[in-house]
């Protein structure tokens, strides 16, 4: 007993050590799981008052950025508006699917990153403004991420960039989907996996969001087809996109709420039962 | 509170918040940040009698960054780690001088410092990218990035060093 406590009064540094090294590997590992209240992150109330701040600082040096895209997607739904005036069935999907089952909220990203390998956004709407855990995040121009954790006034999104993600998408006018990872590397590329061999793909087609996720409705834009390979099987392709959406730049952002995600996990978790 | 204390209380807020608001922003062509933070890491004091508190305040101000950035534990096992390591690096360099643990790092010689910091660098950006990106087929990309960072950050490091460090007499 004696040696055993000798023991650790001599190692006692090498033993801290020890147990704050384990300690953050677990917080890392821990971090990887995907859909897990995470024990740390950035929608607390010191990090996302500090980042709000800082915010409305730099924000200013943007204005003229942001009246631009404003008016490039004012520009963009008053063509739509005239379109939809002129012809009634060539209407695009976009306004279809966003009619009655989706409710939108704005918000602003306060926090972005898009240099690591898991990139989260911080935003200044949380669960105070009806913000809750998957929900999906779009600008004008396409997808951002999905709401991963919230606070109550501010909540962490899983951008688009991060290996973490796999967001269901679809090839623009063919039933073929999968799903659209990253791969770490360029912030315009994402990579849509699973692809059958068979669908008619060449490069600038579109790519949409998919309608098997009850987070994204159906026809939200993503990007375009940049390249394209078969994957090792040879069944699949491996399809690089490049996004519509500037990463680096979002700043407004819409939040997409479902409300009728209660019914679709309640009869998805009735199956499983 | 003695004076000590109090400046590395100081250090260690200001830097937080330097790292964050300011140094995480920069991305130099587009990956490239420095990681000024680890300044706390060269600056405490040298003192045998209390490595356990050196090895907490590192952990603490690792899981600060964490928080801010979203990154798990990364920051946080790679600062404990630098600690961890740091009076081995510091015998290694400094030799015998060390044991007088009266030494200030802004008094050293330029090169015995730019060894010091070059080693202690690499040391904390390389356990840094390795658990962030976690992989070894992208063992290129970790030796990119950490090998680009360090040197932003060993150039702001020596730059900060000597701006505020007092004016030896």
């Amino acid at each position: 007993m004696q040696q055993i406590v000798n023991f650790l009064i001599r190692n006692k540094t090498f033993i801290t050590f020890l147990l704050l090294f384990s300690f953050s590997l677990f917080l890392i590992v821990q971090s990887h799981s995907y859909q897990k209240t995470k024990l740390l992150n950035s929608a607390n109330w010191v990090s996302g008052g500090i980042y709000n701040s800082t915010n409305n600082i730099s924000d200013y040096f943007h204005l003229k950025d942001y009246n631009k895209q404003l008016v490039e997607e004012n520009l963009r739904l008053r063509k739509l508006l005239l379109k939809e005036g002129l012809n009634v069935n060539d209407s695009i999907s976009y306004t279809d699917s966003l009619s009655s089952n989706y409710r939108l909220h704005q918000a602003a990203v306060i926090k972005n990153s898009y240099n690591l390998q898991r990139n989260y956004l911080v935003i200044n709407k949380g669960s105070n403004d009806s913000i809750r855990q998957d929900m999906g995040v779009i600008t004008s121009n396409g997808i951002v991420g999905i709401v991963e954790n919230t606070s109550s006034n501010y909540a962490n999104v899983q951008s688009v960039l991060n290996s973490l993600s796999e967001i269901n998408a679809s090839i623009k006018n063919t039933n073929n989907f999968g799903s659209l990872k990253w791969n770490g590397k360029d912030f315009n590329t994402v990579q849509l996996v699973d692809i059958l061999r068979a669908a008619p793909i060449k490069k600038g087609d579109t790519i949409i969001t998919g309608g098997m996720s009850s987070i994204f409705p159906k026809g939200i834009l993503i990007g375009t087809i940049k390249d394209f390979s078969l994957d090792v099987s040879e069944n699949y392709y491996l399809i690089d996109v490049e996004l519509f959406n500037d990463m680096t730049t979002v700043d407004h952002v819409y939040v997409i709420e479902n409300l009728d995600r209660n019914e679709i996990m309640n009869l998805e978790n009735s199956i499983d039962e | 509170m003695n004076k000590t204390t109090f400046i590395n209380t100081v250090r260690f807020i200001l830097l937080i918040l330097l790292q964050v608001i300011i140094f995480n922003n920069i991305n130099f062509l587009g990956y490239i940040n420095p990681y000024i933070y680890i300044l706390f890491i060269i600056f405490f004091p040298f003192d045998k009698d209390n490595r356990i508190l050196f090895l907490f305040f590192s952990f603490l101000l690792g899981l600060s960054i964490d928080i801010f950035c979203d990154s798990g534990g990364v920051h946080a096992a790679a600062c404990v780690c630098t600690a961890y390591c740091r009076p081995l690096m510091m015998r290694s360099v400094f030799g015998l001088s060390y044991d007088y643990h009266t030494i200030k790092i802004e008094k050293t010689h330029f090169g015995q410092r730019v060894n010091y910091l070059i080693i202690l660098i690499l040391t904390h950006h390389f356990i840094l990218f390795s658990l962030e990106i976690f992989s070894f087929a992208h063992i290129l990309l970790i030796l990119k990035k950490t090998i680009f960072s360090a040197i932003f950050t060993l150039i702001l490091c020596l730059i900060f060093i000597s701006l505020f460090s007092r004016k030896s007499s």
